[in-house]
């Protein structure tokens, strides 16, 4: 170990973040390695190993011969000023080596919050900030992640972007860049030829162009690069490699336990939903494979927990089947098994209270706005009706604590809209006082509210975010309108949301703002500890940005949008179509009942058909 | 009904910045990787049955770490070293395991060594005056407790302490106190930061080296 490291390592919080050696993870022989990949996650090692989309790139890059790929992740605020104060670069958790010193630099960045900490991690790596600030073929740092869908407020920092699933993508273009640098090509030739994979965007080969009132009139393209980049995905779950020997962090992590990934994309279509619109089409893997995985993945780590992940786990078909599996392995041997993203109907709190035998905890629903003409708006399909089944079903089995989450700001919402909450929480309050089976426990309902923020790609990228001022008057106004005792309601403040609106549908032109914010000390946004509102604020001020252009206003009929150099398989029309629909309060079917020929199923260009 | 089980094991390298709970959960789950039955307690939250003799502070390496557990199940323990190190993290490695005979309670000793870095001191100097400065009759130090900072002589619970000049640091090796009282190793610097700060050095780094009886044997 670093002679440095080992002197700061006893000052800094949970040293044992920075240090890997965990139980699998991958060392090779650097003699039989020609191409290292540092791969690094823009937020502290506890969330960056909660990742999937890491533990599962981690492995397919692994398996490529003469490849090695290891972990990086932002340093907390205490380890980054000893690293510096140190002179220690940003260096891989598995070999101990410098960053500057890999060939290429991959970032996985989920959020837009994490920006600036990509930033911070260049710097600390001692790499230059600009894609065009490297002239050299080497490092070569690019982007993946679902942020993606809009490249651009990231635009002229990274050298290209991954658009969709990489576990076929990124192999392509580790083997493109290999040959690059045997044959000596320089940057720009091996970017154009990059570009010419489905899934690449490389953002200097596309220059957009202005209105007079800021709106974007065109972008133009050059170096050949394909007026559209249209994201990737893997047809066949069940054909592509899963993690059965996934690193088990010796510290604890956010999510400690097995994953399983039970299917990709989403059948229900909320409008206000971006990840059931980008992760599209619907592909399952069979309960065999899961099964199989899981259990491996069981004996190998030792985890006493799995988790069975998807974006809404009661759509999967085989969901009794998959239990029944994995039960009769767990059981015996006291895992425990977690489902989150159940729907709250029957058929879910069945499978919910066979999973969840002994410890009864609390319960978390999701019904997002407070009344139905609201929920039919956002085509959030649960029935007031559904929810309080499921809270009395709870209640009858033990449970005695409901957690409720809901959005303000809304497309359509009206005060009617804000104080349905209210009286939402008071009928399952009355739920609880109707059938709790042991009352003298009490109950605690939760009610949650966070600020709506439109994103890219879904059917409300065209709205408006509601002002903070707006935002704050209807919190006032529940507020003032949740009486009960037992229930507690929780706001999250909107300055987080306002600045999220501004990047999440931000173009080229946020790219200063970003850089300024970390230049004045901004890092991991996501985090409390470093959110500053007044930073951005200022950071908007200097660089000549006006926030509410991106968050506050409403985007016109046929305005270009900065993504659409993006095509992630929903149309446009179809996003039009969908918004047309919350404005007139109508639901879409669910996609199995009946396919809105959304656009996605062009992307399964081997045969494939969606499985919703 | 299987015995009472001891294990010995190192926990060197990048291993010493594991806490004690990181530790305890990895050994939980290295067990059941290599499928060892480890006994759990009864009730709704059961835990196993494993216990530490000597919890070790973070960044301070061993190569004497006792562990007592119990299994379902009697095992091969003469197999159990080598199975179980295969699936434990870099830097900890399983010596020994053996029916446990000797209760916690009657380790007493513990030797320790330490490597003292002096930037730009010179070391045989330092040696020296380290030499000087633990053959006091009493070393007495502040230390924080629970109950606010008490005051404490060290030089009781230190048996024996050698300081050499190495080539690039200070080595230092001592027997002190294991139990009753514990002298955590660190006090041993302390105790220079406090009454004579020009004698700390830059940086130290400790290790366990053996465990003893009251008598001085060994402790297994």
């Amino acid at each position: 170990m670093d002679a440095r490291l080992e002197r700061i390592l006893p000052r800094v919080q949970k040293p044992a973040r920075y240090v890997g050696g965990e139980y699998h993870q991958i060392i090779k022989d650097k003699a039989e390695v020609d191409l290292r990949m540092a791969f690094c996650f823009p937020d502290v090692y506890e969330i960056g190993m909660s990742n999937i989309g890491m533990r599962i790139l981690y492995d397919v890059i692994n398996r490529m011969p003469g490849v090695w790929c290891e972990r990086v992740f932002a340093p907390w605020g205490d380890m980054d000023a000893e690293m510096r104060k140190a002179g220690i670069p940003l260096y891989a958790l598995e070999s101990g080596d410098p960053v500057s010193e890999f060939d290429v630099l991959g970032f996985s960045v989920g959020y837009e919050m994490a920006y600036p900490a990509v930033l911070n991690m260049l710097d600390l790596a001692g790499i230059p900030l600009r894609s065009a600030d490297r002239p050299d073929l080497t490092p070569l740092v690019f982007a993946g992640g679902t942020s993606c869908c809009n490249p651009e407020p990231m635009a002229p920092f990274f050298d290209l972007m991954v658009v969709g699933e990489g576990e076929e993508v990124d192999c392509e273009l580790l083997e493109l860049f290999r040959q690059a640098q045997k044959e000596g090509w320089s940057k720009t030739r091996f970017l154009e030829a990059a570009a010419q994979i489905q899934g690449i965007y490389v953002p200097a080969f596309y220059e957009p162009e202005y209105n007079a009132d800021g709106t974007i009139r065109d972008v133009r393209t050059t170096h050949g690069a394909p007026e559209r980049v249209t994201k990737r995905i893997i047809e066949d779950l069940d054909a592509c490699p899963f993690p059965t020997h996934p690193i088990v962090p010796s510290t604890e992590i956010v999510h400690d336990r097995v994953n399983v990934e039970l299917f990709r994309g989403c059948i229900r279509g909320c409008r206000f939903c971006q990840a059931g619109y980008v992760y599209r089409p619907v592909r399952p893997r069979k309960p065999e494979t899961l099964i199989r995985q899981g259990i491996e993945a069981l004996k190998s780590t030792g985890y006493q927990e799995a988790t069975l992940l998807s974006l809404s786990s009661s759509d999967y078909r085989p969901l009794s089947e998959l239990c029944d599996g994995m039960l009769d392995y767990c059981e015996p041997r006291s895992i425990s098994l977690s489902l989150p993203s159940l729907r709250a109907d029957n058929f879910s709190m069945d499978i919910m209270s066979r999973l969840q035998k002994v410890r009864k905890g609390g319960l978390t629903f999701a019904p997002e706005a407070g009344t139905q003409r609201l929920r039919d708006a956002i085509n959030k399909n649960v029935t007031e009706e559904d929810l309080l089944n499921s809270c009395r079903v709870a209640f009858e089995g033990g449970w005695n604590g409901v957690k409720l989450y809901f959005m303000l700001g809304l497309p359509t919402e009206t005060d009617e809209d804000v104080l349905g909450i209210a009286e939402l929480a008071n009928r399952v309050l009355h739920c609880w006082r109707q059938y709790a089976k042991f009352k003298n426990r009490g109950v605690r309902i939760t009610v949650s509210t966070s600020c709506f923020v439109p994103k890219p790609h879904s059917p409300f990228q065209w709205e408006a975010q509601v002002t903070m001022a707006e935002y704050q008057r209807k919190v006032n106004l529940l507020r003032e309108n949740i009486r009960a005792r037992n229930v507690t309601y929780n706001w999250h403040d909107p300055d987080t949301s306002f600045v999220e609106a501004v990047l999440s549908r931000g173009d080229r032109r946020i790219a200063d703002v970003i850089e300024h914010v970390w230049r004045h000390g901004g890092n991991l946004e996501a985090w409390g500890d470093y959110f500053s509102f007044e930073r951005w604020m200022n950071a908007f001020r200097d660089c000549g940005v006006d926030p509410d252009f991106y968050a506050c206003r409403e985007r016109g009929e046929d305005e270009r949008m900065p993504w659409e150099v993006i095509d992630m398989g929903v149309t446009r029309r179809h996003l039009r179509h969908e918004r047309d629909q919350a404005y007139k309060a109508v639901l879409s079917p669910d996609c199995r009942k009946q396919c809105t020929a959304c656009g996605a199923l062009k992307l399964m260009t081997k045969g494939g058909c969606c499985d919703a | 009904m299987p015995e009472k089980l001891r294990m010995r094991f190192s926990k060197t390298g990048r291993a010493i910045w594991l806490s004690h709970l990181d530790l305890m959960r990895t050994m939980q789950r290295a067990f059941l990787r290599a499928d060892y039955p480890l006994k759990y307690s009864e009730g709704f939250n059961p835990h196993a049955q494993i216990s530490i003799l000597l919890p070790l502070s973070v960044g301070v390496s061993s190569v004497c770490e006792l562990m007592d557990f119990q299994l379902r199940e009697d095992v091969d323990l003469a197999a159990l070293p080598e199975r179980l190190t295969a699936v434990m993290p870099e830097g900890i490695v399983i010596h020994e395991a053996y029916p446990m005979e000797n209760k916690a309670k009657f380790l007493k000793w513990l030797r320790v060594t330490a490597r003292l870095e002096y930037d730009d001191r010179p070391l045989d100097e330092m040696a020296a005056a380290l030499t000087e400065f633990y053959a006091r009759d009493s070393i007495v130090i502040t230390r924080k407790t629970k109950r606010g900072e008490g005051q404490s002589d060290i030089v009781p619970a230190i048996q024996t302490l050698q300081v050499s000049a190495g080539e690039r640091q200070v080595d230092l090796e001592a027997v002190i106190s294991a139990q009753e009282p514990t002298l955590n190793p660190d006090h041993l610097i302390a105790a220079l930061r406090q009454l004579q700060p020009e004698l700390a050095p830059d940086f130290a780094a400790f290790t366990r080296q053996e465990v003893y009886f009251e008598n001085g044997e060994v402790f297994r």
